[in-house]
């Protein structure tokens, strides 16, 4: 492999998904996939993730379960990761591709920053997660559907914003909070009925468990805190300071007062904590 | 049909030589040494914009002088080269060795082969982590490649810097006494620089995965003025990755 340089009228600039097209190097699985549909019900397949925006950013949490049709293919799988300093992005769909485009998308926001020296602003970096999710259209087509969500700080806006995907690549910015992934509803309306404005960073993560624990409540594809194995949901934060994952410990404790106290409801605890 | 006048090949590579140093003596120079913490990369360079050391990959810096056009595309190409094999391999598997030999064939190649040869020279730095010693590769205009493990000094007028940074190096110092060891050896007896002259970066163990950082104005003012010492901040999150699984955590380095 010698120095990768370009005559100016081929240059791909900072964008690496163009780098790596053309210098040829991995190749994405499109083409050799289209004739083996049947083999796709037995792909992994991850579930749950939610955003919401709280006084500081916004919090992102994702469940651990990943199935294949009806059988648990990973109970400690993470769709919940940092896009780079300043935003995270939390995959549902199909795991291998979603992680792949997850890997391609980190790679493409550093190598963008490296390469012009400064970073994508937070809506530049949607719109690419946009168009590597409109790439995926046509293995969406076969049945492996990736939906990312995409949630970070702005720093010229001094905010946290969300933004979520359709299987065609189209974008659109949440005002508050978002879920997606099979449990997303239950989950959706969970944070709905918990969510103001004025959240601090332990009410919003304590939403965010609340919200997975009763998507895995109603949906047998997401999965609730494993106490037995100690398996707990992916937790992160996105502030000024940047990309946080929240310790084990810390969520396990969330999870740990969560049981208790719908143990004492005989498991009813209606839309309050 | 005109005959080409013949020119002995000693003559035709002593002229490109001359050449290329006059026009990287031209520039200003750049001192790069290793401290406790990491490794420290000093450039005059009253720029803000126009940078002349700057990130290729997590523990890899990269540092140019001579013509910027030039040594900007060589820095561009190093990235592409990282990020590639970082995304088709591993993170790990991004070694500055590699980028540096890439670096002197190309130079070399294009210091016999073409016309002009390229007015650069150029610095691949590597921070070592679980034991490995930190790496400091000097590329010169003609492909000549040395490695270091102290201190490197590329530009003009090297001979009288390096013995300026031989002078007062010493093993295991800290960021404060490195930088004015540095700035001092760049402006010689007769000048001073303000930190405004200068542009610093570190790559340092103690910034996490992605160990390049640039000092600031005030920064460089506090470690120059002695008001503070060693430790830089570190930046939380530490940036996305792009390994074999993507990173979950931006968390120190991990030894492996």
């Amino acid at each position: 492999m010698g120095l990768p340089l370009f005559p100016p009228g081929d240059d791909p600039g900072p964008d690496f998904a163009a780098l790596i097209r053309q210098t040829d190097r991995p190749r994405s699985l499109s083409a050799s996939i289209e004739t083996a549909t049947s083999a796709l019900t037995s792909v992994a397949h991850g579930t749950t993730v939610v955003a919401l925006r709280f006084a500081d950013g916004v919090v992102m949490a994702g469940d651990r379960r990943a199935t294949e049709g009806n059988i648990i293919a990973h109970r400690a799988m993470e769709k919940v990761f940092p896009a780079d300093r300043h935003s995270a992005v939390a995959i549902a769909g199909a795991a291998g591709p979603a992680v792949e485009m997850v890997k391609l998308f980190q790679t493409q926001l550093e190598h963008y920053e490296k390469v012009e020296g400064v970073a994508l602003s937070l809506e530049g970096k949607a719109n690419q997660l946009g168009q590597m999710v409109r790439e995926h259209l046509p293995m969406a087509m076969q049945g492996l559907v990736v939906v990312p969500l995409f949630a970070g700080y702005d720093l010229r806006l001094s905010e946290g914003r969300i933004f979520t995907y359709d299987v065609t690549g189209g974008h659109f910015e949440e005002a508050d909070h978002a879920a997606t992934g099979s449990g997303g509803r239950d989950a959706r309306t969970t944070i709905k009925l918990g969510w103001r404005a004025d959240l601090a960073r332990d009410e919003s993560v304590e939403l965010a468990v609340r919200a997975l624990y009763e998507a895995a409540d109603e949906d047998s594809a997401t999965g609730g805190p494993d106490l037995v194995r100690g398996i707990f949901p992916v937790v992160a934060t996105v502030t000024a300071e940047g990309y946080e994952r929240l310790a084990d410990a810390e969520v396990a404790a969330s999870f740990t007062a969560l049981v208790a106290r719908r143990s004492l409801g005989g498991g009813i605890g209606g839309g309050g904590p | 049909m005109t005959m080409p006048f013949y020119v002995a090949p000693e003559q035709v590579m002593k002229d490109r030589a001359e050449y290329a140093q006059k026009g990287i003596a031209r520039g200003r120079s750049l001192v790069a040494c290793v401290y406790d913490d990491g490794i420290l990369v000093v450039a005059e360079n009253p720029s803000r914009s126009l940078h002349k050391v700057s990130e290729i990959y997590d523990r890899i810096a990269f540092a140019g002088v001579g013509k910027y056009n030039e040594f900007d595309q060589l820095r561009v190409a190093g990235v592409r080269h990282a990020d590639t094999k970082g995304f088709a391999f591993s993170r790990e598997d991004v070694d500055a060795r590699s980028l540096a030999n890439l670096y002197a064939q190309f130079l070399g190649q294009v210091f016999t082969h073409e016309m002009k040869p390229l007015e650069v020279e150029i610095l691949v730095a590597e921070l070592g982590v679980d034991g490995k010693p930190d790496q400091l590769y000097h590329v010169a205009y003609e492909g000549t490649i040395t490695d270091e493990d102290r201190f490197a000094v590329l530009g003009g007028e090297t001979e009288t810097i390096t013995d300026r940074v031989v002078e007062s190096y010493r093993d295991g110092w800290a960021l404060d006494e490195a930088l004015r060891a540095a700035v001092a050896a760049l402006a010689g007896p007769d000048r001073t620089l303000e930190p405004d002259d200068l542009e610093v970066a570190v790559l340092s163990r103690a910034h996490g995965r992605r160990a390049f950082r640039r000092l600031g104005h005030d920064e460089l003012a506090e470690l120059l003025s002695g008001s503070r010492k060693g430790a830089t901040r570190a930046p939380r999150g530490g940036g996305a990755g792009s390994g074999s699984a993507p990173e979950s955590d931006g968390g120190p380095l991990r030894s492996e």
